[in-house]
């Protein structure tokens, strides 16, 4: 079997012994981790998408409350108002609603009273912006006012202010999740990093003493748990995309809820993951490799 | 000046290694080696004898920068290691070749790799060193071992290896704590006569052992330590054939 061997056809050996036991484990913890990761990048870009779905429809639209002065009748204030309205650049279309919506809005506060028609109830106007150039409120008050009517323009601001309020809460908490996941995913590398190099603390010992770098070693401990990250950010990330495949199959366009409506490029989110979690686990295991073969010396 | 840390200061006093008042100890115990003064030259063949305990190990220890003194300097390649920077330890080291007590081979590498380590270290490309380990591995006797895994060995073929990793990478000074300790009558000789061999072609051997017998058989002169202090012993006889 030794004339087998030709020196000329022979490959170096690893410096570190490859079979590792507790590699299984750190690869399904860091797995973990980045299908968490992957998850909640998803979920933010969702729930960023839906945001800006709501605040386009809310800034594209105002209503107005028109109340009939002594001597007029709601359905001819609001008509007027209507017209007002159009007339105002920056308006695409101002419409007069039914009078059934206006008795919608305050039949819960008045119980289903029969004779709402005889009261006066207050009529809608919906007004459509244009989405370039839209008309301020100050300008549709301006256009009632001139017309001496009684009205009160809601531009949704208060609602839009909401809506892009929950957005940033959304994007920062995800944010600091995935912050918080990096972090969980750095320490357990920094305590695989510990554990590898106490069982191969005689492998480092041989190396430091045939005139090895500690920056040398440090590098085959972070190379190591770099690949090993590498391998669990790739199955993290692609059950993150399977699941985000399924919500996507499963809910068509709006998800499974109109509140995390995903797309199929949303899953791209997903790729740089395994990259990410090698550059964190090499330089949790290049800082924490770095501080104990110091120790060691 | 120099950015390479021991070209900056090559100017070797002559001696490869020299001690000066050296004293060693393990924590906070005692002294294990007390005011050690002596000095290695260059192409010199010495023994360190003592019994089992008389800190031959720590001796040696000191010299490859495994352990450091309590006091008193220590100079090798005229380098005062008190001074050395740190990056430039593992450049002395590459200039020492060790044979450890307990070999401290790399178990999940084969015969081939184990003596082709220090080369690989010191950043050799294969096709620069792959013939020359080679050669090596016949010359110890392993010509038909390379491949084979550690666990496979046996004592002295692991002994022989060891000494061709130290050797590979021809150091100035070759370190053997006790290498003739596992193996037979026999195998201690044709160890002793690689040795001599490497000595020849002019490096400094210091070779710790406790076997007498063959440190009067050789014919060289031996440092001895007892409770921790050094005495010089001339040759006991001729030299072995």
């Amino acid at each position: 079997m030794s004339e087998l061997f030709d020196p000329a056809r022979w490959r170096p050996a690893p410096f570190l012994p490859q079979e590792e036991t507790r590699d299984g484990a750190l690869v399904f913890v860091v797995a973990v981790l980045c299908f968490l990761a992957c998850v909640t990048a998803l979920g933010v870009i969702a729930a960023d998408r839906a945001a800006r779905g709501w605040s386009d429809q809310l800034s594209a639209e105002a209503t107005v409350i028109v109340r009939p002065r002594p001597g007029e009748t709601p359905d001819g204030a609001a008509a007027k108002a209507a017209e007002a309205l159009a007339a105002v650049a920056g308006v695409t279309e101002a419409r007069a609603l039914e009078p059934q919506k206006a008795y919608d809005l305050v039949r819960p506060w008045l119980g289903d009273v029969a004779d709402l028609e005889d009261l006066p109830v207050p009529r809608l106007v919906a007004v459509s912006l244009d989405g370039h150039k839209p008309a301020t409120a100050r300008a549709l008050e301006t256009a009632l006012k001139n017309q001496n009517l009684d009205a009160i323009v809601d531009d949704h601001s208060l609602w839009l202010r909401d809506v892009q309020r929950a957005a940033g809460a959304a994007r920062g908490m995800g944010t600091i999740i995935f912050l918080l996941i990096a972090g969980a995913a750095g320490a357990v590398v920094a305590f695989a990093t510990r554990a590898g190099l106490a069982a191969q603390r005689d492998v480092v010992e041989v190396l430091h003493l045939a005139g090895a770098e500690d920056s040398f070693i440090a590098r085959l401990f972070q190379l190591r748990f770099a690949k090993v990250a590498a391998m669990a950010g790739l199955i993290g990330a692609g059950g993150a995309a399977l699941a985000g495949a399924l919500l996507r199959l499963l809910g068509g366009s709006q998800g499974l809820t109109p509140a995390l409506p995903i797309a199929w490029t949303d899953l791209a989110a997903v790729l740089p993951c395994p990259l990410l979690a090698a550059a964190v686990a090499a330089l949790a295991a290049r800082i924490t490799a770095g501080g104990l073969i110091r120790d060691m010396q | 000046m120099s950015r390479n840390p021991i070209a900056a200061s090559a100017n070797d006093h002559g001696e490869v290694v020299r001690f000066d008042d050296v004293s060693m100890r393990y924590g906070r115990g005692p002294d294990v080696l007390r005011d050690l003064s002596f000095s290695l030259e260059p192409g010199s063949f010495q023994f360190l004898t003592g019994s089992s305990g008389a800190g031959k190990s720590s001796l040696l220890k000191l010299i490859y920068l495994a352990a450091r003194p309590s006091k008193g300097l220590i100079h090798l390649f005229g380098h005062d290691i008190a001074h050395a920077e740190a990056r430039a330890r593992p450049e002395l080291r590459r200039r020492i070749g060790v044979v450890f007590q307990d070999l401290l081979l790399l178990e999940h590498m084969s015969a081939f790799d184990n003596a082709a380590l220090p080369l690989r270290i010191a950043g050799a490309r294969p096709a620069e060193y792959r013939a020359d380990v080679a050669e090596l591995l016949s010359w110890v006797g392993l010509g038909g071992r390379m491949h084979a895994l550690l666990p496979t060995l046996a004592g002295g073929e692991k002994q022989r290896l060891a000494i061709a990793r130290a050797v590979v990478n021809r150091p100035q000074i070759l370190l053997a704590d006790e290498p003739t300790s596992n193996v037979d009558q026999e195998m201690a000789l044709r160890i002793y006569r690689l040795f001599v061999e490497l000595n020849r072609l002019g490096t400094t051997i210091l070779i710790a052992t406790h076997d007498q017998d063959l440190v009067a058989r050789s014919g060289r002169p031996s440092m001895h330590l007892e409770g921790g202090r050094l005495s010089q012993r001339p040759p006991q006889g001729p030299a072995l054939s």
